[in-house]
């Protein structure tokens, strides 16, 4: 199966309520990969995210991981075929400690390898390890970023979804936590899937990369190529370049 | 002074078994957010198989070693009343998650009603007597303490301490910890949220059953009504201390048992309980979270 795609997500619909977000979605990405997508506020990428684990499950459509379809299994069980998602808003829980909140992470293994894994993120993210006790509340936005990317990687992920890591922090932050991400596929072959408003640092870093209008994919194409593509420049990279 | 102290001990035993049951309140609600009514009768059923488990015994196993008869009346107890909330949960609570937040309130009052008026058609009306189990006291000068007193209190402290352990070291305790904090994230983290708030349920009423079987032996008598008066002071001990408050719970049954229990002493009994429920009127006007509460629980 080393020809399939690891992800692959064909003509998914995704409503709430009668408003459809997902208008017929197809995006893959592959083993090794960082795929990343980017798009204006609004236009689905988060549901996507949040469709690829189940909640909201798609009306129509498949999400195939794996070679297993999953669109209609629950979110804890698709959570344990190790795809692990760092959420749009972190979801940090705020009253446990940054070490339970790791702890979380870990919990599909029943905290095995916890020691091993924790002592990674920890020289990941050097902040993580001085906080340890401190409660997840208690964090600066960047802090729970790293904390949120980290939990999402203590489950031993497959597929690593990241839903804007960026948002809202400071660049210098911006850059360790994007080396943090290239450096883990790079030396571990984690496959990346990324949602993105800081599209030129987004698409630098990725393979390759989709846009997304309205809840329907427009473009896709290699990083590269979007990052030449003038219809892309001109609406997600010119002003907005960092 | 003696008196005072006398009324003290006394106090704290009831605190304890209104703390046991406030646990119960407090970690539904912390869970998904909603006052489980049906509670109070949880903790009267408990009471009932306690005492229906000691017939059984008595009358098949004449001098049975009363330690160990107290001890199937606390597992079995457990065990039944368990089963039973587990069951509430299943059919009348959970089918209802995500629909408009009133509902499995009405359901939980639905509930409350269906199981006192089903003790009461089965079991009659009238108050049920079980004899003395333990009748043990010891003087201290003019003070006395009873061993029911002192298995009530030492019980307490240890399935609080087992409790306590669960909920902050154990995986299933983070997972309700987490469930209870944000539901979503925690399915996205592969935690199986409907068993975790089963298994919430389970443990509530556990706590209960023995909290029925204490207060059963403590006072020796088993009513259909229960669940009301004692389970509605246990409710005020939760929001006392701070609905969805942990030590809340128990700060909030031991403070609810020792009013009563000095009130009772120093005015007029009648008027114990109205002055249990002028406290509840007052936390809920003046101070809706309660002592130990936080002050607005974020619910996603
Ligand atoms: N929980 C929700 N309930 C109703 N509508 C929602 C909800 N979440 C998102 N939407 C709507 O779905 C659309 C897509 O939102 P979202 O996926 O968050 O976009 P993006 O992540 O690209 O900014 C928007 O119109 C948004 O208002
Ligand atoms: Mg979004």
């Amino acid at each position: 199966m080393a020809g399939e795609p690891l992800l692959k997500v064909q003509g998914v619909e995704t409503y709430y309520g009668n408003i459809r977000a997902l208008a017929g979605v197809d995006v893959e990405v592959n083993r090794g990969e960082i795929v990343s997508l980017i798009g204006a506020n609004g236009a689905g990428k988060s549901t996507l995210m949040m469709t690829i684990c189940g909640s909201p499950q798609a009306r129509s459509g498949s999400v195939i991981f794996d070679g297993e379809d999953i669109t209609r299994q629950p979110t804890h069980l698709i959570a344990r075929r190790r795809i692990s998602q760092s959420p749009e808003g972190r979801r940090i829980f705020p009253r446990m400690t940054v070490l339970e909140n790791l702890q979380m992470g870990a919990g599909l293994d029943n905290l095995k390898y916890f020691k091993e894994d924790v002592e990674k993120i920890f020289t990941l993210f050097p902040r993580l390890k001085e906080r340890q006790s401190q409660r997840g509340g208690t964090l600066s936005g960047g802090e729970q970023q790293m904390l949120s990317i980290g939990r999402a990687l203590m489950a031993r992920p497959k597929l690593l979804l990241l839903d804007e890591p960026s948002l809202g922090l400071a660049p210098l932050i911006v850059k360790s936590i994007f080396a943090a991400i290239k450096k883990l596929n790079q030396e571990e072959g984690l496959t990346v899937f990324l949602v993105e408003q800081n599209a030129f640092a987004a698409l630098k870093l990725s393979d390759r990369g989709y846009v997304m209008v309205n809840g329907k994919v427009t473009m896709a194409g290699t990083g590269k190529e979007l990052l030449a593509n003038p219809e892309v420049r001109a609406a997600y990279l010119e002003g907005g370049r960092h | 002074m003696e008196y005072f102290i006398q009324q003290l001990i006394n106090g704290l035993t009831l605190g304890s078994i209104y703390g046991l049951v406030a646990i119960g309140y407090t970690m539904v609600y912390g869970i998904i957010g909603m006052i489980n009514f049906a509670h109070g009768d949880i903790f009267m059923l408990g009471g009932f198989a306690a005492l229906i488990i000691f017939l059984i015994l008595t009358s098949f196993f004449a001098g049975i070693p009363v330690a160990l008869l107290l001890l199937v009346m606390l597992v079995v107890g457990m065990l039944m009343t368990g089963l039973w909330n587990w069951t509430i949960e299943r059919v009348a609570y959970r089918p209802l998650r995500g629909s408009f937040r009133l509902a499995p309130l009405i359901t939980a009052i639905g509930m409350s009603i269906v199981l006192s008026n089903f003790i009461q058609v089965t079991q009659g009306p009238r108050n049920k007597p079980i004899p003395q189990l333990v009748s043990d006291t010891y003087h201290f000068g003019a003070i006395t303490i009873s061993l029911k007193q002192i298995i009530i209190v030492l019980l307490t402290v240890v399935l609080l301490a087992a409790f306590w352990y669960i909920v902050n070291k154990t995986p299933l305790g983070r997972a309700q910890r987490a469930t209870e904090q944000d539901r979503k994230m925690a399915a996205l983290l592969g935690v199986d949220v409907d068993r975790t708030i089963s298994i919430t349920f389970i443990m509530g009423a556990a706590l209960a059953a023995v909290a029925g079987t204490m207060y059963l032996m403590y006072y020796g008598v088993a009513s259909f009504n229960d669940g009301f008066i004692p389970g509605v002071k246990a409710f005020t001990a939760a929001v006392l201390g701070g609905i969805g408050s942990l030590p809340g719970a128990v700060l909030g049954g031991l403070l609810i048992g020792l009013i009563e229990s000095l009130w009772s002493a120093y005015f007029t009994i009648a008027y114990k309980d109205v002055a249990t429920f002028a406290i509840l009127a007052f936390v809920l006007i003046f101070k809706p979270t309660g002592i130990l509460g936080r002050p607005e629980v974020e619910k996603v």
